[in-house]
């Protein structure tokens, strides 16, 4: 059997995938969180809650109306992309004038608030979403086994990853994201409807966050308390990558997904405090991330 | 994104009809009180200019008319609209650009971005091939990131940005703050070029040797106030006068 540094290459090359699927799910959810900081300069506490929210209505939707998986991947990320929306525009907006701490805590609140609700009408257990037939089943590789499922969240997570890069580094909608972000009051003397823009940003960036609950759920047990032990990990992602770059989140997501897996096969009892280890090192060494700008 | 038309009275584009009019225009930033009053008037096709001492209120009576102080009363009307009630991004789409003393180029767009993106507010805009026929650096430093610019090109990229959109009415706050004199040589003939086009024009400069034989009226500015008119054919024999109020 093919060993790498004392161990099997399957066992191995298993965790790296593993540590791929974590590092996509990071990915999406950082880049969210990178591009309403950007615009809005609030650090989205509501972002853990809002994947859970997606990966909910996904299995709700299946088990009373039965919304198939692919149709949850297209409607799911759209309402709750529409309720972001109305948090914004009838919340947010309100209290936007005042320091950008207040946005964070009204965040914090309306995830707990959400959280809370759902743990009283479904508990904290869990339950499991089927994995959609199509993608049932795996390929032999001969070093490994690959599930089809992961293969496909894995190629999923990329195509948008890449997709919004895309549209904020190469169309003019991003050119006055990238704008807005740097300067909104020049942006609006130029006829730009930033209180619009920042509604469709905040929109946008919880729809990512459902489009991956939506993608986790027949993963992982589609429970209220799955965003908020997820989105504190993605908080040491972002803060390691740095909130200055779309690239850099995503890179990074990935990044901090394989060393966890790494770390899970040479020394599982840090698999769970790697990333902080390493927040705590970028911090001391490069406090605005590996891709955030010098101050 | 673009309802300019919506909001737009389309005035005959008559010499001599009133463009701007501003009357008793009160600006504060949060509780600081900066301008106390500010009364005057543009017509079609004139260029002024508002001069002062520094901290005069020349910048802030810019910002006053694009909303983009704390609170504003009193009265501004563009093209026959008062847009003292206007949102912010409405009263560009009256038709006007404006140029901020510091520049506002974006450092996270190239030079094409930067040119590419205020989005147009009335048709009769210049095109892009013009825009580079009129600036050949910008064309040669196209894909540069905005802010790599030297001061003088970056200058030229914040006035370049505002003449494709169409708009008619340009504010125009320092522009040759800073820069070589043949560039500011190049930048007076640009002046000369759009008011050959029809261009109405609010010209804010600490250099008067630059905006004196550019303009038609000039309004000095003091305390927040407009403390006096001078027309350019008065220009020669009030230049004393003018000196010491500008206190040079
Ligand atoms: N954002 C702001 N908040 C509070 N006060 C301001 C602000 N911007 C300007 N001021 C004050 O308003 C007054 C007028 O400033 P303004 O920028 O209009 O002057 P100016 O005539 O353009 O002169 P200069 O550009 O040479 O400084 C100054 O006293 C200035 O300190
Ligand atoms: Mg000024």
């Amino acid at each position: 059997m093919t060993m790498i540094f004392g161990v099997p290459l399957a066992v191995f090359m298993g965790q790296l995938m593993l540590g791929l699927i974590n590092g996509a799910f990071y990915a999406l959810l950082s880049l969210g969180l990178a591009v309403i900081f950007g615009l809005l300069k609030i650090v989205n506490f509501a972002h853990g809650a809002m994947y859970m929210l997606g990966a909910f209505a996904a299995l709700l939707g299946l088990q009373t109306l039965g919304l198939n998986y692919w149709l949850a991947l297209l409607l799911v990320p759209l309402l709750v992309g529409g309720l972001g929306m109305l948090i914004e525009r009838y919340m947010l907006r309100r209290i936007a004038h005042l320091d950008h701490l207040y946005g964070l805590l009204l965040t914090f609140g309306l995830a707990l608030i959400a959280e809370g609700t759902l743990i009283n009408f479904f508990g904290v257990s869990g339950s499991s979403y089927p994995t959609p037939t199509a993608l049932q089943g795996g390929y032999n590789l001969g070093f490994m086994f690959l599930p089809i499922y992961r293969a496909w969240v894995l190629l999923a997570a990329l195509v948008v990853c890449l997709g919004t890069w895309f549209i904020i580094e190469r169309t003019r909608l991003g050119a006055y994201l990238r704008a807005g972000t740097e300067n909104s009051a020049l942006m609006q003397a130029f006829g730009v409807n930033v209180p619009q823009l920042v509604t469709l940003t905040y929109g946008f960036g919880v729809a990512l966050a459902a489009f991956a609950g939506v993608l986790a759920a027949p993963l992982y047990p589609v429970s209220p308390t799955m965003g908020s032990s997820l989105l504190i990990v993605v908080f040491a992602v972002v803060v390691i990558g740095g909130m200055g770059s779309i690239l850099g989140a995503v890179l990074t997501g990935l990044g901090m997904g394989l060393v966890e897996g790494l770390t899970k096969v040479y020394y599982p009892e840090a698999a769970n405090t790697v990333i902080f280890l390493v927040m705590v090192l970028v911090l001391l060494v490069r406090p605005a991330g590996l891709f955030g700008k010098e101050a | 994104m673009n309802q300019a038309a919506e909001t737009l009275t389309d005035y005959p584009d008559l010499e001599g009809a009133e463009m701007l009019r501003v009357r008793n225009l009160n600006a504060f930033y949060g509780e600081s009180h900066i301008l106390h009053g500010v009364d005057f008037d543009v017509k079609r096709g004139e260029l002024v200019t508002l001069l002062g001492r520094n901290g005069a209120g020349r910048s802030t009576t810019l910002k006053a008319i694009m909303n983009m102080v704390g609170r504003r009363t009193g009265s501004i009307v563009i093209n026959g609209n008062e847009t003292l009630g206007m949102k912010p991004h409405r009263i560009p789409r009256l038709g006007i650009g404006y140029c901020p003393e510091e520049r506002g180029i974006f450092a996270s767009l190239d030079v094409e971005e930067n040119l590419l993106l205020p989005p147009t507010v009335r048709s009769g805009g210049m095109s892009i091939d013009d825009i580079y026929a009129m600036f050949p650096h910008l064309y040669e430093r196209r894909r540069s990131q905005g802010t790599r610019l030297s001061g003088g090109e970056q200058q030229m990229l914040a006035m370049a940005r505002i003449l494709r959109t169409g708009a008619r009415l340009l504010l125009l706050d320092e522009i040759t703050e800073g820069l070589a004199p043949v560039i500011v040589q190049a930048l007076g003939e640009v002046l000369v070029k759009l008011k050959a086009r029809g261009m109405t024009i609010v010209l804010v400069e600490q250099n008067f040797r630059f905006a004196a034989p550019l303009a038609d009226r000039h309004f000095v500015m003091e305390h927040g106030r407009i403390i006096e008119e001078i027309g350019a054919a008065e220009l020669a024999s009030r230049r004393d006068h003018l000196n010491t109020l500008l206190g040079v």
